[in-house]
């Protein structure tokens, strides 16, 4: 697409760009600062090693020991854990591979194949935007563009402050409502990028 | 058993039910190709994730195409292996692979032995239409392997190797679809991980996704330094492969054209690991007789079984695996550190060269040699008792390079004083060859008698466990002997729980031992050519007049000029080392 841009015309709301045949370009970029001026908390930068309280490692421990530390039930224990922490950073892998005698590497492998589960925590409001087949012909990815606009953080990170996470689903079965966004529990319907401000606005002083 | 017909090609074959069709095939002579798919099929050891699809047949009535390596033949099946189809299936799938894969073939350190250029080559792939974003990956070297996953076609060889035969676990397929690797825990370097340096990722990996880091470069700048002497010692194994890489019957014995070689690439000094097997012999065997009379005599504080220390892969994985464990080993260094050891000190004094004017290079079938070398208990000052290790691959390599026809080399003789060996020191390469060798001179020291028959065939074998018990003149001693190490790992849970009732316990990394250690000629699954090594070292030994270490008149001169008395104070000092507790290490760094 961008490859085919001939002139940029500045306009209050960014820069609005005209293909070679004079079509504009349905998508509006926006030069402007992120509206939260969060850094986003790499994946590769989490390097820091965690020091697990007792108590949490007691909690893994509980866990894995609920389902016999049967090393067969890895993936119930993961989704566990996560409910329970809220992300499976790579102390606590370390603690399930120990419980399950499997190796660290054979837990990261599934952590890192199945997409619920998560490394870096989650925002205390986790965003999840559904991309399935109904909001996304809809406009869910220019939603989903807006919010990383806004927020300034890609896909799977976290801002800063640990407020907002940022995720993409595949259809919560409101297709009904498409595009839908989740905050938390909560779920928005008919979601166009001009209302990201509004949602975000809500969470902003909590 | 129930039998089976089918038809392959136009021919029936009968086979054992359960049998698949690449195994029904291969018994009439039919060579479907496979690359995922990997066996050694003495050692049970088998990978077959049936990912690759290279291995396709139509099956009549069947709607899709086949993975012949994990479909089960049945009754009345009828199967082709060669038709439009299927070799057009093919021909997509190695596409496929290659369009994603560097094409950097002829820098590439695996070009002329990687499986997926010969499967390019066999079907005549001219053109890649697939053109398309490539996976990349940061490559990670470390002290002994390097990982360039651009190169890896997830055929998880490596990961069945490091998981099932090892148990070492440090590789695992990560990631997903696109983005899927094999890499360690968090995706962390090797180095930091539970990794062995055993090798057997390397050795059968079909690509350059895995290789050793090459030393050769380094020894070629040290050899045209006037101001080094470099001596090179050559572990037992390595004489029973080389010839492979010239072409040779696998199983021919080249030790006198090996010698010969170094001899021309420069080497000052020819030595042989195999006198520094003779003394691990004097030292482990002392040792073992040491802890046996104080068990005897009733001191319950004596460890045992004695576990044996040669091998650098095992010794990192006790290191990682059994940190609780660590007084159990024999405290002897390995051969090639022995015999760095003595010829940094015995031997440039005697011939009047300065540590640090010597370098010692030492030519081994294993990777884990290359981190052992570089062991930090290991140096003098910074200085490293041996220098650089070569794989007998590379030591391949550099004689192409240096012009030399290996073939046409006449057999010579390894130097002296640190050239002259046993038949026991011969054997360390083979499975149960260590403790057979320890059996040949303990024996005697024990009993004061002479042993008549020297070969010990109920430690040999290739059995993943064995054990014998050996008569040392009325006293029964339980030897257990284990080769892979999953197989260790299960002798080494029965000493932990206490329920062991060996004495001694040999123990080797990879299967078969050193002759198939990860630095030997790619064996690509044939379990035959492992035999065959493993005869060339028996047959050396039996072709020996010595055969026990303590009577190799060098190993005798030496106590008596320098050492005094095995296990003594000098021997303490020079050639036993000490473990290091690595389970914490086993985790993620900044």
């Amino acid at each position: 697409m961008v490859n085919k841009i001939l002139s940029e015309d500045k306009k209050d709301d960014g820069i609005k760009l005209t293909k070679k045949d004079g079509a504009e370009i349905i998508k509006t970029l926006d030069k402007s600062e992120p509206l939260y001026k969060y850094a986003s908390v790499e994946k590769e930068k989490v390097k820091v090693k965690l020091k697990l309280s007792e108590e949490k490692i007691n909690k893994i421990k509980e866990i894995c020991k609920l389902f016999d530390n049967e090393a067969g039930e890895l993936i119930n224990i993961l989704h566990q854990t996560q409910h329970s922490l809220g992300y499976l950073p790579a102390e606590v892998q370390e603690v399930i591979a120990h419980a399950l005698n499997v190796s660290s590497a054979h837990v990261y492998g599934v952590v890192t194949f199945y997409s619920y589960f998560t490394m870096i925590p989650k925002g205390r409001f986790p965003i999840s935007v559904c991309t399935g087949t109904a909001c996304y012909v809809r406009g869910a990815e220019k939603v989903l563009d807006e919010f990383k606009r806004q927020l300034g953080i890609n896909m799977g990170e976290t801002s800063v402050d640990g407020k907002f996470s940022l995720s993409c689903l595949r259809c919560v079965g409101a297709c009904g409502l498409a595009p839908v966004v989740l905050v938390g529990e909560k779920v928005y319907g008919r979601v166009s990028p001009d209302g990201v401000k509004a949602i975000l606005d809500a969470y902003k002083e909590v | 058993m129930e039998m089976i017909k089918l038809t392959i090609d136009n021919k029936i074959v009968e086979v054992e039910k359960g049998t698949t069709i690449l195994k029904a095939a291969r018994k009439i002579g039919i060579d479907i190709p496979t690359l995922c798919y990997f066996e050694l099929c003495d050692m049970k050891i088998e990978n077959k994730p049936g990912g690759c699809r290279i291995c396709v047949v139509e099956i009549n009535g069947r709607k899709n195409l086949a993975p012949s390596c994990i479909t089960e033949a049945t009754e009345g099946m009828v199967v082709n292996t060669h038709n439009i189809r299927v070799l057009n299936a093919r021909r997509t799938v190695v596409k496929l692979m290659i369009s994603d894969h560097p094409f950097d073939c002829l820098v590439c350190a695996k070009s002329g032995n990687c499986e997926l250029q010969t499967i390019a080559t066999k079907f005549g792939i001219r053109d890649i239409p697939y053109k398309g974003e490539k996976s990349t990956y940061r490559k990670d070297t470390s002290p002994s392997i390097i990982r360039d996953i651009d190169k890896c076609i997830m055929c998880r060889r490596c990961e069945m190797m490091c998981n099932e035969v090892q148990t070492v676990g440090a590789l695992s397929a990560v990631n997903r679809g696109f983005k899927s690797v094999v890499a360690p825990a968090f995706e962390m370097d090797l180095e930091k991980s539970p990794c062995t340096y055993c090798g057997q990722c390397v050795s059968v990996c079909p690509t350059g996704a895995l290789t050793e880091v090459d030393h050769s470069n380094d020894v070629l700048r040290a050899l045209s330094d006037s101001k080094k002497t470099v001596i090179v010692q050559t572990a037992p194994a390595v004489r029973a492969a080389l010839g492979e890489e010239f072409g040779l019957e696998p199983g021919t014995s080249v030790t006198g054209k090996m010698v010969a070689a170094l001899r021309r690439l420069g080497f000052k000094y020819v030595f042989d690991t195999n006198f520094a097997a003779d003394l691990t012999i004097m030292e482990e065997g002392t040792e073992l007789l040491g802890r046996l009379n104080r068990h005897l005599s009733g001191d319950s504080s004596v460890k045992l079984p004695m576990l044996t220390s040669c091998c650098p892969g095992w010794v990192n994985f006790f290191e990682h695996n059994f940190s609780d464990l660590l007084d159990i080993p024999s405290t002897a260094k390995s051969p090639q550190q022995m015999f760095g050891a003595i010829a940094k000190s015995y031997f440039a004094d005697k011939i009047g060269v300065k540590r640090n004017d010597m370098v010692v290079v030492s030519i081994m079938p294993c990777l884990a040699k290359k981190y052992e070398c570089q062991r930090e208990e290991f140096k003098v000052d910074g200085n490293p008792d041996v220098d650089f290790s070569l794989s007998t691959r590379e030591l391949a390599q550099f004689i192409k390079q240096a012009n030399i026809d290996f073939l046409d080399l006449p057999d010579e003789d390894f130097d002296n004083p640190l050239g002259e060996s046993s038949g026991a020191g011969v054997i360390f390469g083979n499975t149960g060859g260590v403790i057979e060798a320890a059996c040949r001179t303990a024996y005697e020291l024990h009993t004061g008698k002479t042993l008549e028959k020297v070969d010990f065939e109920a430690l040999r074998g290739m059995d993943g466990i064995r054990s014998a018990t050996i008569d040392f003149d009325g006293l029964p001693l339980n030897i257990g002997i284990a080769h892979g190490l999953a197989n260790a790992r299960i002798l080494l849970n029965e000493v932990r729980a206490g329920k062991s009732n060996y004495h001694a316990i040999e123990i080797m990394a990879c299967p078969g031992g050193c002759i198939g250690g990860g630095g030997q000629p790619f064996h690509h699954g044939n379990s035959e050519l492992l035999k065959k090594r493993a005869s060339v070292l028996y047959q050396e030994d039996t072709n020996k007049t010595l055969r026990k270490s303590h009577q190799n008149p060098h190993i005798i001169k030496l106590y008596e000029d320098f050492l005094g008395e095995p296990c003594g104070h000098k021997s303490h000092k020079l050639l036993h080392t000490k473990y290091f507790d690595k389970s914490d290490e086993v985790s993620i760094h900044e």
